[in-house]
C-alpha cells in the first residue's frame, strides 16, 4: 500500500521524468482535435458549475468570513475555466467564443461529474462537495504538468498554487467540522455518506480522454485514483470521519447524463445570456 | 453564533522590509483557521507577503478612561521632541 502511494505521489510531481512534446502534426487530424476538444470540455466543465454552485452562496455564507473564502474560491473556478475554454475556443478556430461555451450549450453537451452538480445543502455538504473535488483537482493539475501538449502544462502550472490553497481550505474545514461538536459530526458525516458515491467518476475515462491518455495529453487519473482514496482515507481519520461502504458508485455526467439539478443551474447560469444574447455590461 | 467564535487582530506585512501593520480583525475557531481566513479576507487584492494573527483576548489594551493621566501629561512637554537643536547646513534628512 504505502510503496503505492509513494509510487503515486512521485508520479504527481515528477520533474526529472522528460517530458514528451506532442507531433506539431497531432491536431491536423480532425479526429484527434474533437478528442482533445472533448476531453478539455470534461476537465473544463467542473470548474464552471461547482463555481457556479459556490457562487449562489455569495452573501450565504454562515458568517462573513467562510462567505469570502468560497466566493474567493468560486472566482478561482471561474479563472481556470476561462482558460480552458480560451483554448477550446482558439481549437475550433471558428466564431466560437468562451462566453458560446459556457453559456449556449444544451444540458447533455456540459460533461462535468455529477459531484460538482450536488446542491449546497448545508455548510457540511459545501465543504465536503469542495474537499473531494479539491483532493482530486491538486493532483491532477500536479500530473498535468507532464502533459505533452505545451498550453495545458502552462494551465497546470499557472492553477496548482490556488489548487493547493483550496484543498487545505476545505481539508481544514472537514478536520474540524468532523472533530467539532456532536452536531457538525453527525451533519458533515451525513453529507460524506450521500456524496461518496460521487468520487469515482472523478476517474472515470470516456473514449475522448483514453485518446488523450494514449497521447500524453492528458494524465493517467487511474493511476492516481489509489493515491487520491489514501490522501481522503488519511484526513478522514485525523476527522474522525468514516467512510461509507457503499455497494456502487454513481456516474453520467461526464459523458452528459446529468442528475436532476443540472437543469435548474444552467436555467439559472443561462438565463441573462439566453434572454440578452451578446449582452455586454 | 458568532458571539462565540473567538476574535483574532489581524497584521498584514505588505512588503518584505516593511513592518506587520494592524488591519483588521476576524472571527476563527483557531490559529490555524484564522491564518486561512485572514489570507482570504485581508489578502485577496493582493495587500501581503506576511501575516500575523492574534487573538484579542491576549492583547492588553490601555483603558479609555486612563487616557488622562496616560497621556494628557506629555501635550505641553514640548521639549522633549528633539526641536530646539541648531543643526549644521550639511545636515540632511533630519
Amino acid at each position: 500500500m504505502e510503496t503505492n502511494s509513494n509510487l503515486s505521489a512521485k508520479a504527481i510531481s515528477n520533474s526529472a521524468v522528460p517530458i514528451k512534446e506532442l507531433n506539431p502534426q497531432f491536431l491536423e487530424s480532425t479526429e484527434n482535435k474533437k478528442h482533445l476538444i472533448d476531453y478539455l470540455l470534461g476537465v473544463a466543465d467542473n470548474y464552471l458549475i461547482l463555481g457556479q454552485r459556490l457562487g449562489e452562496l455569495c452573501g450565504h455564507g454562515p458568517n462573513l468570513e467562510p462567505d469570502i473564502a468560497l466566493t474567493n474560491i468560486s472566482l478561482d473556478m471561474f479563472g481556470q475555466v476561462r482558460s480552458f475554454y480560451q483554448y477550446i475556443a482558439q481549437l475550433k478556430g471558428d466564431k466560437t467564443t468562451e462566453d458560446d461555451i459556457a453559456f449556449l450549450r444544451k444540458e447533455r453537451e456540459y460533461k462535468n461529474v455529477l459531484l460538482v452538480e450536488q446542491p449546497n445543502t448545508d455548510f457540511g455538504y459545501v465543504i465536503v462537495r469542495q474537499f473531494f473535488f479539491d483532493v482530486y483537482n491538486r493532483m491532477f493539475l500536479g500530473a498535468l504538468q507532464q502533459s505533452a501538449d505545451q498550453t495545458l502544462r502552462a494551465l497546470a502550472f499557472k492553477g496548482i498554487k490556488e489548487a493547493s490553497y483550496h484543498e487545505r481550505f476545505s481539508g481544514d474545514w472537514l478536520k474540524r467540522l468532523g472533530d467539532g461538536t456532536e452536531e457538525s459530526k453527525t451533519r458533515v458525516q451525513q453529507a460524506v455518506n450521500d456524496l461518496w458515491i460521487y468520487t469515482d467518476e472523478l476517474f472515470h475515462t470516456t473514449e475522448a480522454d483514453d485518446a488523450m491518455i494514449a497521447a500524453g495529453v492528458a494524465p493517467d487519473m487511474l493511476q492516481l485514483k489509489e493515491y487520491y482514496y489514501d490522501k481522503v482515507g488519511e484526513l478522514f481519520s485525523t476527522a474522525a470521519l468514516e467512510i461509507p461502504e457503499v455497494e456502487y458508485f454513481q456516474k453520467g455526467g461526464k459523458e452528459g447524463m446529468h442528475s436532476e439539478h443540472m437543469g435548474y443551474i444552467l436555467a439559472d447560469m443561462q438565463y441573462m445570456q439566453r434572454t440578452y444574447p451578446d449582452s455586454k455590461w | 453564533m458568532s458571539q462565540e467564535i473567538p476574535l483574532w487582530e489581524v497584521f498584514i506585512r505588505s512588503k518584505n522590509g516593511l513592518e506587520h501593520r494592524h488591519c483588521g480583525s476576524l472571527h476563527a475557531e483557531d490559529a490555524e483557521m484564522a491564518m486561512n481566513n485572514a489570507r482570504d479576507v485581508y489578502t485577496r487584492r493582493n495587500e501581503g507577503v506576511s501575516i500575523w494573527v492574534v487573538e484579542s483576548k491576549n492583547i492588553t489594551a490601555s483603558s479609555p478612561e486612563a487616557s488622562g493621566e496616560l497621556f494628557e501629561p506629555a501635550t505641553d512637554k514640548v521639549y522633549r521632541h528633539p526641536t530646539f537643536y541648531e543643526l549644521p547646513e550639511e545636515l540632511k534628512h533630519m
